[in-house]
């Protein structure tokens, strides 16, 4: 098959894209085709998704977790020694995480390349329309939200950052951790981003793999809002009522 | 010169069949050995692109906007005809054959009407394959209406773009054929000039939008699809950068130039606001449906429509034209709000303009009736005027919107240059002195997916080709005239801009040979042209360089043909003694103001070869027969 | 009524040079002028002056062509429902106005000059898969192939691009989704477009790539600015498409020693 041809008086400063008919697009291996897929902007975006919702899993789990913080003092103790009774599947689980978290950020760091790319010359004026803060910031919040995590695994897990850590006592770490005030404020500032994170990705993912129609539209955008407010309002209530010391 | 029409005998039904029998084929194996360069990306030259790439031929494709998708045939909102007789109402190819011949006044060629109406059918099956979403049934098949007061629904359509649909549809197969490899476009790209060696079309040179690099294309055969020259009238419905410059240019190297006083003057377009105005929008014809077309019976009358009292308006196009009312033909509607306007009775600013009144359709049907059927049109409406067309009449009145007259061709497209085909609008065939709404699409595709793959293989089948490049002597001096008319442009250094001289030229068209022409103004705007183009030399100032992206001097080269074309449309019109279809001069008219044609003497297409700067063209005749339609007078009362 | 109005607008001589911004004053503009009919006064008054007119594009000027097109107060075509450049007339803005006028920008839409930039991306986009392969000539009868309304109306809503670039232009990442997608929805909404549909979705999702466009986060400032009104489905439906394609894309069965 031969080259394409636009000359446009445009296409003479940029070189000629190699012409691809429909036909010769053959793909050889399975190797080949899954790198092929994540060659394209739009592979890296489903990937984004689908570690995206594994993630939200992952969020939603932790978080019916420590909510047993709320049941008595013992609860989420108990909970964290029988998670450690099976680290068969608490490290498949971690290291799955780890995965998720790996490809879900190098793909957001290559697509946010790519943005700074796509657009050299910034505008001298651009005002936004309908689009949400939220989703304006997504490369905003998912960073924050990676500097949290970071943070966050050195102080209740690994409690490198939490003088007096004492790994088992998971409900004394975590009280200890909360009653600092500046603690506490950097979680909620966290939470408020992951807020932000899902209030747009929640919707977005569907977006992303295609399974949005506009007759439920309506209904995604609104559910995902609700569960982003019921996400981090949910993070949000342990860490204060700790600060208020509902909790002790 | 002489004109052979190349039409064939025989019974007009088997006319083109005999025809691409008799044609001289192009081995599949050779066709890639041909080079062929289409002037145009609209419905004519992106179709005739595409379809020529597909069978194999090396196609160069221009055009001078960015892109081959925006070529002015996407403008066309109201529909394409075809002899589908899908509606079981009594159509056939005969009659839109015969349809077309009557509603062009009888001054087109027979054998080329019946070949666009056969062909009409191919087209919609076409364009349906190629994914144009065209309007359907709850059925599932597609819908068609009646348009422009046919009396059939033959008209297939796509909301209120089909042009667009179908241009789009165009231009998708010619991108396939981009990245084929067999066609390369090039966009941005303006013809200046056309390369005629041995008395052959064998090349173009163009200019570079961009860059501003001059370069020469040659080829074996060109083939112009460069739309109309309704901008000769500065304001018109063609888009800013339509213009004439392929045609007039090749008409200067020998093409003779037929009925180009033929002009389409659309009745419902949105009147001019001001001085500032630089385009006028064509408001659909199937407004007239449900709107009632009035003036206030007093001169002068400056009130409100609403407080002007029923018995004080003059509803003339009822009271003219009892049985055929708002719904008339397009000519006869121009003429008579022209008439009502020029009796001081016109509304709005400067008192051009008649109302549109839909308040008795709301009245009748309901309002929710007419937003569906209107909706998007009276959102046009007023986003342009600010005006509410639910609550306050539109304004509306006529405007230039197509151009029947263009370079002659035989029935092969051929021009009378051997090798330079003409295509769509730019040819001056099919649609006589007046074009039916729907019709010009349909001529278009026709004449590209069509005609041109057969006739143009004969002409290359049956010719011998020695080759030629760029660097042939004729060639070179094409490319050395246009380097200079372009240095030129630059170097006069007056004080007129380019915009002003057009504005002015458009206003002569339109007083002397627009709606109504007489001879006493024809001469007048004659002697005016003249005058205005001795000053264009002289006291032009252009801006800007050469070598790049030089909008003001693209319009300097346009406005400079359309000084020559509106001078041969004054002459044409002036020497066509008679009224008919688009043409109407105030001399010949019947008793109660209707146009009177003259078979006797005007039976014929007025083709004008050029016999150099400010020569007096020669007028030659190709009379028309007409075998199967009869000779009638045109009436609507 | 008229108006006088202060223009920031960005002056830029070829894609090689770089631009800036630079101020003009528009006197006695009137209301019922199009946005570009004002500028056409400004440029004659340019002319007049000797100085070189601002160059902007435009064809049709009643909104079907997509020639025209640049970002007003930072918004794509200035921001009101379904209108383009050549149709926003000047009763939206009011005496004393700041305006700021400034070209489409994104990588794959370079500035030829002033406010005309080069598009070609979109037609290279179409070439590598917006069309359905069938050549003049080789058309079953039009109404064969029942097609149900409803997926013909969808058609017909995608189909409605005009290839602007104004999603490009208000997309924070400098996509082309809204406008690839337009072309794989009206097609894949029709029958006649079926059996390409897998090959022309992984063929216009890359082409979109290679030609530099960022990739869509679902902003929606695209859909809020698209003169047409195309909607975001469009793009979940490349999404699918594209998703669905991949995972099928095999190798070519080879049937070997056929004749
Ligand atoms: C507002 C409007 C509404 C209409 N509605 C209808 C309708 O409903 N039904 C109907 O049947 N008809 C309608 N018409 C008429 C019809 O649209 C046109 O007659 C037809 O589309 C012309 O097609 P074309 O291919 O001949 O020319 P165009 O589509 O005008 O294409 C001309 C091409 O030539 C190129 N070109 C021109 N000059 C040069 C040059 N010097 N160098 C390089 N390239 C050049 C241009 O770039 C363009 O690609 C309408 C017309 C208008 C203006
Ligand atoms: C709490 C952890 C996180 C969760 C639950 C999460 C979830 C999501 C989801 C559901 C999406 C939408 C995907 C789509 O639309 O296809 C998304 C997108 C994104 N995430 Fe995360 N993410 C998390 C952490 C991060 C981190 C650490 C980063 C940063 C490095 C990040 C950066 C992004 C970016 C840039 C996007 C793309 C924006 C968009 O698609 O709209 N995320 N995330
Ligand atoms: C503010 C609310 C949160 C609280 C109170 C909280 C609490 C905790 C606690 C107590 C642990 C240690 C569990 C143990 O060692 O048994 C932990 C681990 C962890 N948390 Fe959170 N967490 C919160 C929010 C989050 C969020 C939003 C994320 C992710 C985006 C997250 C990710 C993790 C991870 C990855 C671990 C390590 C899990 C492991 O050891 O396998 N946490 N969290
Ligand atoms: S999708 Fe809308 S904004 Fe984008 S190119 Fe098409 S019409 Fe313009
Ligand atoms: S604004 Fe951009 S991010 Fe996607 S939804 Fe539209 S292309
Ligand atoms: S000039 Fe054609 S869309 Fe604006």
């Amino acid at each position: 098959m031969g080259v394409g041809h636009q000359v446009g008086p445009g296409s003479a400063s940029k070189s000629l894209v190699k012409g691809r008919s429909l036909a010769t697009l053959a793909a050889n291996s399975k190797l080949h085709r899954t790198l092929r897929f994540y060659e394209a902007a739009a592979g890296k975006k489903t990937v984004m998704a689908l570690t995206g919702i594994a993630i939200w899993g992952f969020v939603i789990a932790h978080l019916v977790g420590n909510l047993q913080v709320f049941l008595g003092p013992t609860k989420l103790d108990e909970y964290g020694r029988l998670l450690r009774t099976m680290p068969g599947i608490l490290w498949t689980m971690r290291l799955g995480l780890l995965a998720m978290f790996v490809l879900h950020i190098t793909s957001a760091l290559q697509l946010y390349a790519l943005k700074k790319k796509a657009r050299p010359v910034e505008y001298a004026k651009k005002t936004p329309t309908t689009s949400t803060w939220a989703s304006r910031m997504m490369y905003f919040s998912g960073p924050v939200l990676l500097v949290f995590v970071i943070y966050h695994l050195l102080d209740l897990t690994l409690g490198v950052v939490n003088p007096g850590f004492v790994e088992g006592a998971v409900t004394a770490n975590l009280v200890r951790s909360f009653s600092n005030p500046l603690v506490a404020i950097f979680y909620i500032a966290s939470m408020t981003m992951l807020w932000a994170h899902l209030h747009h990705g929640i919707w977005s993912l569907f977006q992303t793999i295609g399974l949005n129609h506009p007759k439920y539209d309506g209904t995604l955008r609104i559910a995902a809002k609700g569960i982003a407010i019921l996400l981090a309002g949910g993070n949000i209530a342990i860490v204060l009522s700790v600060l208020l010391g509902v909790i002790k | 010169m002489k004109l052979d029409a190349r039409t064939p005998s025989g019974p007009i039904e088997n006319r083109w069949d005999k025809t691409r029998f008799d044609m001289k084929l192009v081995n599949p194996a050779n066709k890639r050995k041909y080079n062929v360069i289409v002037v145009g990306s609209g419905l004519a030259g992106g179709a005739g692109a595409a379809t020529l790439a597909e069978l194999g031929y090396n196609v160069k494709c221009f055009c001078f906007q960015d892109s081959p998708r925006r070529a002015h045939s996407i403008a066309a909102q109201g529909g394409i005809n075809a002899a589908k007789n899908y509606q079981n109402d009594g159509d056939s190819v005969f009659r839109l054959f015969y349809d077309t011949v009557k509603g062009g006044d009888f001054r087109a060629r027979e054998s080329n009407v019946y070949r666009l109406a056969q062909v009409s059918v191919n087209i919609i099956d076409q364009c349906v394959a190629q994914g144009v979403p065209f309007a359907r049934e709850y059925g599932g098949l597609l819908a068609n209406r009646s348009f422009g007061g046919a009396q059939v629904s033959r008209t297939f359509y796509a909301r209120g773009q089909t042009g667009q649909q179908l241009l789009l549809g165009a231009y998708q197969a010619l991108e396939r054929q981009v990245q084929a490899g067999r066609v390369k476009m090039y966009s941005r790209t303006e013809m200046l000039d056309l390369i005629v060696i041995d008395g052959r079309a064998r090349g173009i040179v163009t200019r570079n939008l961009v860059t501003g690099a001059i370069d020469v294309h040659m080829a074996d055969a060109v083939i112009l699809g460069t739309g109309g020259y309704g901008n000769v009238f500065y304001l018109s419905t063609n888009a800013k950068g339509s213009n004439a410059t392929a045609i007039w240019r090749a008409y200067r190297r020998g093409a003779a130039f037929g009925n180009p006083c033929y002009t389409q003057i659309h009745p419902t377009c949105i009147p001019v606001s001001g001085e500032y105005q630089s385009k006028l929008t064509l408001m659909s014809e199937s407004l007239r449906n449900d709107g009632r077309i009035w003036v206030p019976k007093k001169q002068n009358d400056h009130r409100s429509p609403d407080s002007i009292p029923e018995d004080e308006r003059d509803y003339y196009l009822e009271r003219m034209y009892p049985s055929f009312g708002n719904l008339c033909p397009r000519d006869i509607a121009s003429r008579a709000a022209k008439r009502v306007c020029d009796e001081g009775r016109g509304v709005g600013p400067g008192g051009l303009g008649v109302y549109l009144d839909f308040s008795d359709a709301i009245n009748r049907l309901g309002i929710q009736t007419i937003a569906e059927r209107y909706g998007n049109l009276f959102e046009i409406y007023e986003r342009i005027t600010g005006e509410d067309p639910y609550k306050v009449p539109m304004r509306i009145y006529p405007a230039v919107h197509y151009t029947m007259g263009g370079l002659w061709v035989d029935y092969h497209l051929q021009s009378t240059i051997p090798g330079l085909f003409v295509l769509g609008e730019a040819n001056f065939s099919d649609h006589g002195a007046n074009r039916l709404g729907a019709s010009a699409l349909m001529q278009g595709l026709s004449d590209g997916y069509f005609v041109i793959p057969y006739t143009l293989g004969h002409y290359l089948g049956s010719n011998k080709f020695e080759k030629v490049d760029e660097n042939h002597p004729e060639a070179q001096a094409v490319l050395k005239q246009t380097q200079d008319l372009t240095k030129k442009f630059l170097s006069i250094n007056g004080n007129r801009t380019v915009t002003s001289f057009h504005r002015e030229l458009g206003k002569i068209m339109w007083e002397y040979c627009g709606m109504a022409r007489n001879a006493q103004g024809l001469e007048i705007a004659i002697g005016k042209i003249r005058e205005l183009r001795e000053e264009f030399w002289q006291n032009l100032k252009v801006s800007g360089e050469p070598n790049e992206l030089n909008q003001n001097l693209e319009n300097a080269g346009r406005v400079a043909d359309f000084l020559e074309l509106g001078e041969l449309m004054c002459m044409d019109a002036l020497e066509r003694n008679e009224s008919c279809g688009g043409h109407f001069r105030e001399e010949y008219q019947t008793p109660d103001g209707e146009a009177q044609r003259d078979d006797e003497h005007f039976r014929h297409a007025a083709v004008w070869e050029y016999q150099g700067p400010n020569a007096k063209p020669i007028r030659h005749v190709e009379p028309l027969e007409f075998e199967y339609v009869q000779l009638a007078q045109r009436s609507y009362k | 009524m008229t108006m006088n109005l202060t223009l920031h607008v960005w002056r830029q001589k070829d894609v090689t040079v770089p631009g800036k911004i630079v101020h003009y004053e528009a006197k006695d503009v009137n209301e019922h002028m199009s946005f570009l009919e004002m500028l056409d006064v400004v440029n004659e008054e340019l002319i007049n002056k000797g100085d070189e007119p601002i160059a902007f594009e435009h064809d049709c000027r009643e909104g079907i062509c997509g020639s025209c097109g640049f970002m007003i107060n930072g918004v794509a075509h200035g921001g009101h429902k379904n209108t383009t450049v050549c149709q926003l007339h000047m009763r939206h803005f009011k005496d004393g106005d700041e305006i700021w006028i400034e070209p489409w920008r994104a990588a794959a839409f370079p500035v030829i000059k002033d406010l005309v930039v080069d598009r070609s991306s979109f037609d290279r986009i179409i070439a590598s898969g917006g069309y359905v392969s069938v050549s003049t000539g080789s058309a079953q009868d039009a109404n064969s192939l029942p097609i149900r309304k409803l997926d013909s109306d969808l058609a017909m809503d995608a189909a409605a691009c005009i290839g602007c670039g104004a999603c490009v232009a208000s997309c924070p990442n400098a996509a082309a989704a809204l406008f690839t997608g337009a072309k794989i929805s009206h097609l894949g909404h029709l029958p006649q477009g079926k059996p390409e549909e897998m090959e022309r979705a992984l063929s216009m999702v890359r082409t979109m790539n290679e030609e530099g466009f960022g990739n869509c986060t679902n902003i929606g400032e695209c859909e809020a600015t698209c003169p047409k009104g195309i909607p975001l489905e469009v793009i979940a439906r490349m999404n699918r498409d594209f998703i669905k394609a991949s995972l099928q894309e095999r190798p070519p069965v080879a049937i070997a020693g056929a004749g």
